[in-house]
């Protein structure tokens, strides 16, 4: 807008924003200022905001206590793991689609995303039976291919999407420079996809560290990732909410950040593109 | 754009995602099925069909038939009533309160204001937070009756705290889970907000237009799409809510339909049962995945 | 050594059919425009011969070989696209290099030949440069650098002036036609724009859906189209057509007087551009007419005029919209 909006204006507008916001975003600074806390003060009334001796033992606890890092690790190698043995199906499911179509293209994409709807306690039972005959109850193995499958349909479709955004004339420039298939895959799109591409790993990664449901179900200590982990906070044993917080400061950390970078990828990955 | 070659390269790029899906889908939910129509019990040792495995299952069809009795057990139990009418209560409300709130918030981001690269940050965080933490967190920092934050809020105002978990369970998750969506609404509808062409803004200026009826007849049309698409992805979502149920131990009063045929399942080991629990959960959505299904694929076309 | 030929070419997409069947035989070194309105098979033809969309029957020949299932990049051909369709995270350098090093030259060489085809284009100090730090008319260039540097048999130019504005179009129409020249090559130019076709081209090829209405040099669609379409869409102002569509006789031929002539009229709007006025004439049953007057013409709207076409250069066309050549 090229007029100026009345100064006065901006800042109650402002004054508004920050005292919402700091709202919404109380509970994780509280749980991110308690992580600091000793027990005690954990638990004190009335709660002490920022006065108190802040320490950094909680953080030690919980690790001995619990082993954070081997939970920390466990999600790192699901959310990695599923994201890519499902880049392997889902790029060249993407590429054909948006440069080879057909008249199925449109169908089986609808198909695909119908399959991210079915609620997953309808499978639970199966999943569970097969994975307990099959050895697989708490694998890494076996998570990683459930969470794969789970997420399949949405990076299929968010790579669909930025392959479209590719313009095809590109590709057919290479094609009359002489360039077979692999090349033109290798020289031409691939350099091209790349921003696509790690925008899907982005979301992928925040899905599959966040995903709780068959996180709980199939797995119990080896595979078990810091979902777990911080369900096992939930029977208490006495006095804990400083390590609570710190193990959950400790759990979503990561994904916070990531999160601050992938807000345009979870609007086009979870409204299946519905939204621009 | 495509040639016979590419074509024919095509179908056989999308295979291996085709049959894996394919495999997804239809085995585990052939397997529910089936096994929603057999007297199916881990436990229970007068089952005779207790001892089997799946695969022995299939041979001994004709002696572990059990007909519709899952379904009339499981719709019958008290607990199914309760689950069901707790899932459609929890849907309906995080529904209400994140379209309202999601938009008055997109709304406010909407504006011009100082920081709002850092308040956005703070209004979509929630989403981004693990849903045990996020249960964990309410239950016991926010809405611990004697410590917990709200607690002391009320207290400052001269109220009586109240203790959530025990009187008002299915409130204390509504909030919990309404507390993850919302920033979900407001991302959805900001991006929405922001793509309204300016130039509407502007005619309408011309037009001398009050703001009230600048949101009733152009934004509030305008918002109506990705409304409708908010709505339809947060329902698929919300009515498979699970980790806050059960992390936070109200599956016996605040328990909703995916906690329960958990419950049937993994703790009762009635198979039978918990198969039956979960097919009735796939028809509920298949309902909203029809609705959903045609509103995207009218977007595939845009 | 670069003759194109068209036999029976056909291309249908599921039911619809695009190019129901087009002869066409070009020759070595002719600057060919296929020119006709937006929707006329003009690119899909050309991309056709460019290999990029396959033949639903017929065939292609290039210096007399079938090339109708050849790759694009076998059949010798190089193309500018409408949207120069450069890779954009390459270099000029690279952009221009790219086919050289598809078809596994020597680095040397393909410097060599990258430097050569650069210094043609006055883009030698922009080889290191990406695409998106160039103007439209550079990208242009780089566009058509990379079609040069491989010496093919012919060159296919899609549409290549559209999205640039209007001067520096003129500019680069000339120098398009200065490369022809140089060069010597087969090039095959798709256009919407008549003005383009009727200056750069040896032969024009008319298309409306899809056919082939006529094929000759400007002159000859100028002075003789051989029917009602190609002689509404080649010529600007166009032709005006009276007596139901059955006579034609373009605006620059038609003298005006205010006292004596055929046709009686009266001036409704003028255009004055320096050069012409063109008068837009309400000649009653005969309809609308547009006569171009030469230099500044001062008859305003209201104006009673008579009108006398030059009678021989009058068209006759009959029911079917086929001219009646005397």
């Amino acid at each position: 807008m090229a007029r100026a909006i009345s100064t006065k204006r901006k800042l109650i507008v402002t004054v508004l924003a920050w005292a919402i916001g700091f709202v919404i975003f109380f509970p994780i600074l509280w749980t991110i200022l308690t992580s600091f806390k000793m027990e005690r003060d954990a638990i004190a009334l009335p709660p002490i905001f920022l006065f108190f001796d802040w320490t950094t033992e909680n953080y030690g606890i919980v690790q001995e206590r619990s082993n954070y890092f081997q939970f920390a690790m466990n999600s790192i190698v699901l959310a990695v793991g599923s994201t890519f043995f499902a880049l392997v199906l889902a790029i060249p499911s993407a590429w054909a689609m948006a440069f080879a179509p057909g008249k199925w293209t449109k169908d089986l994409l609808m198909w695909m995303l119908s399959t991210k709807m079915m609620p997953p306690v309808g499978a639970l039972i199966p999943l569970y039976l097969i994975f307990r005959d099959f050895g697989l109850l708490d694998t890494r193995g076996g998570i990683i291919t459930v969470l794969m499958l789970l997420n399949l349909p949405i990076l299929i479709w968010m790579l669909y999407t930025y392959f479209k955004e590719i313009p095809g004339e590109i590709l057919e420039a290479s094609r009359m420079d002489g360039a077979s298939l692999g090349k033109e895959l290798l020289y031409v799109l691939a350099p091209m996809a790349i921003p696509g591409i790690a925008s899907t790993v982005l979301l992928n990664i925040i899905l599959a560290w966040n995903e709780a449901f068959w996180t709980l179900s199939l797995t119990t200590k080896s595979a078990a990732p810091l979902t777990q982990f911080i369900a096992s906070y939930s029977s208490p044993e006495g006095l804990f909410w400083a390590k609570l917080s710190a193990a959950s400061t400790m759990a979503i950390a990561p994904i916070l950040v990531l999160g601050w970078f992938a807000q345009k990828q979870l609007v086009r990955g979870l409204t299946f593109g519905a939204v621009k | 754009m495509a040639t016979q070659q590419t074509r024919a390269l095509g179908r056989l790029a999308v295979a291996p995602s085709v049959i894996a899906l394919f495999m997804w889908m239809i085995v585990p939910l052939a397997m529910t099925i089936y096994f929603s129509f057999l007297r199916y019990s881990l436990l229970d040792p007068n089952y005779a069909c207790s001892v089997l495995h799946p695969g022995q299952l299939f041979d001994e069809a004709n002696r572990c038939l059990a007909g519709f009795s899952n379904y009339k057990y499981f719709l019958t139990d008290p607990a199914f009533f309760r689950a069901m009418g707790n899932s459609l209560k929890l849907v309906g409300w995080v529904l209400a309160i994140s379209v309202v709130g999601g938009t008055l918030l997109a709304l406010l981001l909407d504006q011009a204001f100082y920081g709002r690269g850092i308040v956005r940050i703070m209004m979509i965080a929630p989403f981004l937070v693990m849903p045990t933490v996020s249960a964990l967190v309410w239950k016991n920092m926010m809405m611990n009756p004697v410590s917990g934050f709200l607690a002391y809020l009320f207290k400052l105002v001269g109220l009586q705290p109240i203790d959530w978990f025990a009187h008002y369970p299915l409130t204390a998750i509504v909030i919990m889970v309404a507390w993850q969506w919302v920033p979900f609404a407001t991302l959805i509808l900001l991006t929405s907000l922001q793509s309204l062409d300016e130039e509407q803004k502007e005619a309408a200026e011309m037009d001398g237009t009050p703001p009230l009826s600048y949101f009733w007849y152009i934004v509030l049309p305008h918002l109506l799409r990705p409304m409708t698409v908010v709505i339809l992805i947060e329902t698929i979502f919300l009515l498979n809510v699970f980790a806050e149920v059960y992390v936070t131990g109200t599956g016996g009063t605040a328990g909703n339909l995916p906690f329960l045929v958990y419950q049937y399942g993994l703790i009762a080991n009635d198979i039978g049962g918990a198969s039956a629990g979960g097919i009735i959960a796939v028809i509920l959505a298949n309902i909203v995945a029809f609705f959903l299904m045609r509103m995207i694929g009218k977007n595939l076309e845009a | 050594m670069g003759t194109i030929s068209l036999i029976k070419a056909r291309k249908a997409f599921g039911d619809a059919i695009i190019i129901p069947g087009a002869d066409l035989e070009i020759n070595d070194g002719e600057f060919v425009v296929f020119v006709g309105p937006s929707g006329c098979g003009k690119s899909t033809l050309l991309r056709l011969i460019a290999g990029l969309e396959d033949l639903t029957s017929g065939e292609i020949r290039i210096d007399g070989k079938d090339v109708t299932n050849v790759a694009p990049a076998k059949r010798g051909l190089s193309m500018v696209f409408q949207s120069y369709a450069l890779y954009p995270h390459m270099s000029v350098r690279n952009n221009i290099g790219f086919g050289l090093k598809m078809a596994g030259l020597p680095k040397a060489e393909i410097n060599a030949k990258v430097a050569k085809a650069a210094a043609t284009l006055n883009l030698t100090e922009y080889l290191d440069r990406k695409p998106r730090q160039l103007s439209g008319g550079q990208r242009q260039r780089v566009a058509i650098g990379r079609a040069i540097v491989r010496q093919p048999e012919g060159f296919l130019f899609d549409e290549p002036l559209s999205n640039l504005d209007a001067a520096l179009r003129v500019n680069m129409r000339i120098e398009i036609m200065q490369l022809h020249q140089d060069l010597g090559a087969t090039m095959i130019y798709v256009t919407h724009d008549q003005v383009e076709a009727m200056t750069m081209a040896d032969r024009i090829v008319v298309l409306n859906r899809g056919n082939i209405e006529q094929v000759g040099t400007p002159m000859e669609l100028y002075n003789h189209p051989d029917t009602l379409f190609v002689a509404g869409f080649i010529g600007s102002p166009k032709m005006n057509l009276v007596e139901n569509n059955t006579l034609g006789i373009r605006p620059e031929h038609i003298s005006l007087s205010d006292n004596k002539g055929d046709w009686p009229g009266t001036v409704m709007l003028s255009e004055h551009l320096g050069s012409d006025t063109f008068l837009h004439i309400d000649a009653g049953a005969r309809g609308r007419l547009t006569v171009r007057a030469p230099g500044e013409n001062t008859l305003g709207p209201g104006s009673a005029v008579w009108m006398t076409p030059e009678k021989s250069r009058l068209h006759r066309f009959d029911a079917n919209g086929r001219a009646i050549h005397t």
